[in-house]
């Protein structure tokens, strides 16, 4: 015991040394470091502060990676973010347990109630893929009415006359057809079946939330990985995961048909497509989901990050520094957790929006 | 409040023996302070009880006026919809909870055999704390060995089975799946009969060492073989000790959900084919908690009180069982 303590006490002493030497030269090895880090050491150094944050689960990679950067420019600011769903983010905002809510949606109307008034500010976009495991398929295209069919098991093999249409020249394998979705409430549903809803209104009939009444027959996976998991271990299934652990699972995507009619492949620049024809709300929230735009990926998911409009002292101040992070040098990290910053035409009404919470 | 007044005869027989064996005398004031602190910790534990009732019900209350008897009796779990019935969980929550039991009993009382009757003294010792062992695993543990392992093994399992049994009329039915997949009822059952099944365990072995080994004898020197022995000593003397174990476990089967909500489907449906994907009272607010706002989020909380309520009734039942098979214990002696 008392060898450890001593040792980690050295430890502690070299670090306390090494920080002296780092800081008594940091005007010389600041200029090794990377762009991101000498625009935030621009920014001023804002009062000790700490911001809590909760929410969406499907924006915490991105959360994650920003906060690590963001304290690095602003080490008196502590800013946390616990996950646990859009629907924990938006309680915690209104029991005042948390400064900041990520939400993939907007408050629902008949919850506002609950709420002083909240700025909404888009930080990030991804694609929801339409992932399957067909061995000898690599190639699939699908459109939203054919899509429908198969998640209510209307088509449950995979040579349907209705998919063998949109793949001429693709050889399909009669294998029966196995539906994979979320065991557990989900963003990621909701803006799945949205699509669904908007593309094939008349085909599609389970409706669009975050937890569907999906058909008898149908498999389920926790949370996006166990999505993939299970699509990768089954030959024939086919289901919706995000664009991020899609790709770490090595799925194969299904290009989707966009209301401009071209078959898309989900990709970050496929989904900065839509996003840039999509049209902006006043409150900043916007919908990406079948957007028009002959490039745009139709099955694209907004998130948002929300916050009170008046805010006081160095709390409030600090949760502007940290939102002019999100929306400034933050966006350049979103492509290296697998998602899209925002087009420059949103970007903008965000930064400006920054300006409007009220410190007192 | 119905807990409370049946087991009140009971603490009455203590006082007469000085059970706390110290110092008596000169504990006037300490004896006071006891009895306060006993009384406040006594009566906290149904306060708290009261308060989580009272608040958990006032908050699912919503769900229940929104959705009228259809929240107990619909199986219908369509929130895109706003329509919340609750029926294929309880559903799903019984039925795991029975076949796992099913499983659990007969295997449970065997090991408590095996250990109090017929394993070697040496042996004896070993098992007991495996079987100990089994019961500090977390549940989260089996869970994930149930996801990772058993139901990807399962479902060639299931359609062997399911070939054997398919001609006979109702076992040709239950074990079918609709269609056959690895993460059922069945495969939550058989994750909760293991969880319960150090539980049921220890509880009848502690009872069956309490069968005196004058009445063991006794039966030996009527010509009992050992099996006729322990179906003439060791069980009529055991009954009551045998339900409270079963009814614990039970307890235990219902509540659980990390190991279910990971192995059982997630598929809001009444069917007697047991090798289906279904759903279950806990894993449902487990799995949907922390997105859910509105009346869905009511919903699940009053999901929470029929629980709660399950729960407390099978506490009630197992003790209604055990205070008058010890009056019946009392009243053949």
């Amino acid at each position: 015991m008392t060898r450890i303590v001593s040792r980690s006490r050295l430890l502690v002493a070299g670090l306390a040394v090494s920080g002296l030497i780092v800081a008594g030269c940091g005007g010389s090895s600041s200029n090794k470091s990377s762009s991101s880090d000498s625009s935030t050491s621009k920014a001023p150094q804002l009062a000790a502060a700490t911001l809590a944050g909760s929410g969406s689960t499907f924006q915490q990679p991105f959360n994650e990676l920003a906060i690590q950067e963001f304290q690095k420019g602003q080490p008196k600011v502590t800013v946390t973010y616990g996950g646990g769903g859009s629907g924990k983010g938006q309680t915690d905002l209104k029991g005042n347990l948390v400064q900041w809510a990520g939400s993939d949606t907007p408050i629902k109307p008949a919850d506002a109630a609950g709420y002083k008034p909240v700025f909404y500010f888009p930080t990030v976009a991804a694609p929801i893929t339409v992932s399957y495991n067909l061995s000898g398929v690599g190639k699939l295209q699908l459109s939203a009415d054919t899509l429908s069919k198969i998640f209510q098991r209307q088509i449950v093999k995979w040579d349907d006359p209705a998919i063998k249409a949109e793949n001429s020249g693709v050889s399909l394998p009669s294998t029966a057809i196995t539906v994979v979705h979320r065991s557990d409430s989900s963003g990621t549903t909701a803006n799945f079946s949205d699509f669904l809803q908007k593309a094939a209104p008349s085909t599609w009939k389970l409706g669009s939330d975050k937890t569907i009444d999906w058909p008898a027959g149908t498999q389920s996976g926790n949370g996006n990985p166990g999505v993939a998991q299970v699509i990768k271990s089954t030959n024939g299934a086919v289901g919706y995961v995000d664009f991020s652990d899609a790709k770490q699972a090595g799925l194969s995507f299904a290009s989707i048909k966009n209301s401009a009619g071209s078959f898309v492949a989900p990709s970050l620049d496929s989904a900065s497509a839509a996003l840039a024809s999509a049209t902006v709300n006043t409150n900043l929230t916007y919908d990406p989901i079948n957007a028009p735009g002959a490039d745009a990926y139709p099955i694209t998911s907004p998130t948002y990050v929300i916050v009170y409009q008046s805010q006081t002292g160095a709390v409030g101040n600090a949760l502007k520094g940290w939102l002019d992070f999100l929306l400034g040098p933050g966006q350049d990290l979103a492509q290296q957790v697998d998602f899209t910053k925002l087009p420059q035409s949103i970007l903008s009404k965000a930064q400006a929006q920054v300006q409007q919470i009220k410190v007192s | 409040m119905a807990i409370d007044t049946r087991p009140a005869p009971a603490p009455a027989a203590p006082p007469p023996a000085p059970l706390a064996g110290g110092p008596n005398p000169p504990g006037r004031i300490s004896d006071r302070v006891l009895f306060v602190l006993a009384i406040v910790g006594g009566g906290l534990v149904l306060v708290i009880l009261a308060l989580i009732a009272v608040s958990m019900i006032s908050k699912g209350w919503p769900a229940v006026r929104s959705q009228g008897l259809d929240y107990f009796t619909s199986d219908v779990w369509d929130p895109a919809h706003g329509v919340f019935g609750t029926l294929a969980f309880t559903f799903g929550t019984v039925v795991i909870s029975a076949i796992a039991l099913l499983f659990a009993v007969p295997l449970s009382v065997g090991i408590a055999l095996f250990i109090t009757e017929v394993a070697p003294r040496s042996l004896r010792r070993h098992i007991i704390y495996v079987v100990d062992l089994l019961a500090a695993v977390p549940s989260v543990v089996y869970g994930l060995w149930g996801i990772a392992v058993l139901a990807p093994a399962l479902p060639g399992f299931y359609t062997y089975v399911h070939d054997i049994v398919a001609p006979i009329p109702v076992l040709g039915t239950v074990l079918d799946g609709d269609p056959i997949v690895g993460k059922s009822f069945m495969t939550a059952a058989l994750i909760l009969a293991l969880m319960v099944t150090p539980i049921i365990t220890s509880i009848t072995r502690e009872t069956f060492a309490t069968v005196p080994q004058s009445q063991k004898d006794a039966a030996y020197a009527l010509g009992a073989t050992r099996w006729e022995m322990i179906r003439a000593a060791v069980f009529p003397h055991s009954r009551s000790g045998m339900v409270s174990a079963v009814l614990l476990g039970l307890g235990r089967a219902i509540g659980e959900t990390i190991a279910v909500a990971l192995v059982i489907g997630s598929n809001a449906q009444i069917t007697a084919k047991m090798f289906s994907g279904g759903d279950a009272l806990p894993s449902v607010i487990a799995n949907e908690f922390g997105e859910a706002t509105g009346t869905q989020r009511s919903a699940l909380i009053g999901m929470g009180v029929m629980i709660f309520f399950i729960t407390l009734t099978i506490g009630i039942i197992a003790r209604t069982v055990l205070n008058r098979s010890a009056r019946r214990a009392e009243g053949s002696l």
